[in-house]
């Protein structure tokens, strides 16, 4: 086996029996870097099998931006009958919707596969993963990579885009630097969001759709102006399930709009912040999730 | 047995099928209230701005939303009912079994459908509607010969979405891979449907393409017959022409790629 080079090889590790004495010993950072490099391999992986079927690839690729394009498309038909929807013109939606998209489309191209872990669960295929010297969550992560999401991405930058070059933002340096800064802390707060969700998928199995309602149900919540919803459903995407920090917050600052909810200006600062507490929080339930694991025996 | 027994028991069985899930039946109808809620409170934006915007005034619209919610799965706009395993079969030639069997294709698979469908209108479409009914202020008729009216509605919608997704499967004779097709027409779906957004609200000639069209039967129809916004005998009519029409040009479409059908597999 060792003469064969590429996936198998390299993801078991470089010879028999390093892996279980040396993990425990490891660092977490050791660990994190381990993870990350398993999870460039698989990706690799399957990168390279869909390659092998370019026209399908294509196709699907424009399939996913039409699909995600959709949603736009409803919002431009809405504003071919209206000039304002919640006190918002169509560039200000249409910057609200392509943060949200783009840091959507973020955690869909790296987790997206991971509403299939309650399906692993059932058929007890989750079983291969854990026997290998690799952490699961980089494995489930990865499993089915699909490039073609890059089609949602390449939508979100393009509204988002437009959007830019339309509205007239007294750009300063802070404005600036939260456009990079919410796409990605929106990326890992979706990110956590789709780690949280498989781990629930542990407990329920089949109701992997759950999961939809907080990650497509969420990005289309947040495509909209907040001042559209109830203030009870912005409190609980605030506080409680801090969507409202992947774009509103930050967003709303460029915007130079106020929140609808009272909240100090400092807050449009904290998505970094929020973003790593949903990580720290996902991290806890994906643990408990696995550990809470029991195989189909079948 | 009869044939009719033989139907019967199809559908049955595809109404058996989807009701053994019922995690993930609670699971979507979750999912339906969300988004109803997310739309509710969008369209109360747009009919608050633009008051009787397509012709509906806000509780109207809000009926809309949670209707469209509940029968979303019920005429299968995104697909996910019987072709995703026709397409399986045709590709890996099991399909031959099928042909060869002493039932036609397309009434089996309409059974099967039916079946399925009939569970989603009680297992996905009830609890997002009255969720809606609970907190909104829906526009929902008292008499029962409309919700009768709206019912038939529904079945000729969901013959029209099979007529439709018969075609999207037997393309697979032609293509192998149904994928490419299978999402050309759930995106086909939810913009012509009326799932999107009303068709009514659509502007000038796009909204009098789109209302022409097949998928207008799904859910603009129903909702119509349901808030007495369209009259329900030319509602039939269009529903059951394209329904004739489609599921003919299905028998055709058949009858062409059986003929040149080649068996995959030895």
């Amino acid at each position: 086996m060792d003469e064969k080079p590429g996936f198998e090889r390299s993801v078991r590790g470089d010879g028999p029996g390093r892996a279980d004495a040396s993990w425990a010993r490891q660092g977490a950072y050791a660990r994190l870097r381990e993870g990350v490099r398993a999870y460039g391999m698989i990706a690799a992986m399957w990168i390279r099998s869909t390659m092998a079927y370019r026209a399908s690839f294509v196709m699907t690729t424009i399939g996913n931006f039409a699909g995600t394009a959709l949603d736009f498309v409803a919002i431009l038909l809405m504003f071919s009958q209206v000039d304002r929807l919640g006190g918002y013109s169509l560039p200000e939606v249409a910057f609200l919707y392509g943060v949200a998209g783009t840091a959507f489309g973020i955690a869909d191209l790296a987790l997206g596969s991971m509403d299939r872990l309650g399906r692993r669960v059932r058929d007890g295929t989750l079983d291969t993963l854990l026997v290998r010297p690799v952490p699961v969550l980089a494995q489930v992560a990865a499993d089915r990579f699909a490039l073609r999401r890059l089609g949602r991405i390449t939508q979100g930058l393009l509204v988002l885009g437009y959007a830019i070059a339309v509205l007239d933002i007294s750009w300063t340096p802070l404005r600036l630097l939260m456009i990079p800064l919410m796409l990605l802390s929106g990326g890992v707060i979706f990110s956590a969001v789709f780690v949280g969700g498989a781990a629930f998928q542990f407990v329920a199995q089949d109701a992997s759709e759950v999961q939809n309602s907080f990650t497509y149900g969420g990005s289309t919540l947040l495509q909209y102006p907040p001042t559209v919803f109830a203030k009870d459903l912005l409190r609980g995407v605030t506080f409680v399930f801090p969507l409202a920090f992947v774009n509103w917050l930050p967003a709303l600052y460029v915007l130079g709009r106020p929140y609808p909810l009272d909240l100090p200006t400092w807050v449009a600062f904290t998505p970094p912040l929020v973003a790593a507490g949903c990580c720290a929080l996902a991290g806890v339930a994906w643990r408990a999730g696995l550990r809470s694991y029991r195989s189909t025996g079948s | 047995m009869g044939t009719g027994r033989l139907y019967a028991a199809v559908a049955v069985g595809g109404f058996r099928r989807f009701a053994t899930y019922r995690t993930a039946t609670a699971a979507g109808v979750f999912t339906n209230t969300v988004f109803g809620l997310i739309l509710a409170y969008v369209f109360i934006a747009l009919w608050d701005t633009r008051p009787h915007l397509g012709g509906y005034d806000q509780a109207q619209a809000l009926t809309y939303v949670w209707l469209g919610q509940a029968l979303l799965m019920v005429v299968a706009v995104m697909g996910g009912g019987f072709e995703d395993e026709l397409i399986e079969r045709i590709r890996t030639g099991d399909i031959a079994i099928d042909l060869y069997r002493p039932a036609d294709l397309q009434l089996w698979w309409l059974a099967q459908d039916a079946g399925r469908a009939l569970f989603h209108l009680l297992g996905r479409g009830v609890i997002p509607l009255a969720f809606g009914a609970v907190f909104f202020d829906l526009a929902l008729p008292a008499s029962p010969l409309t919700w009768i009216a709206f019912l038939l509605a529904v079945v000729l919608g969901v013959v029209v979405s099979f007529a439709l997704r018969f075609l999207v499967a037997l393309s697979a004779f032609w293509l192998l891979d149904g994928a490419g097709t299978a999402q050309l027409a759930w995106i086909t779906g939810i913009f012509c449907s009326g799932m999107l957004l009303p068709l009514n609200v659509f502007p000038g000639a796009l909204g009098e393409v789109v209302r022409a069209l097949p998928w207008s039967s799904l859910i603009q129809a129903p909702v119509d017959v349901l808030l007495g916004t369209a009259d329900p005998v030319g509602t039939y009519a269009f529903q059951a022409a394209w329904a004739v029409g489609l599921l003919a040009a299905g028998r055709l479409v058949q009858s062409v790629a059986t003929r040149r059908v080649v068996v995959q597999g030895g």
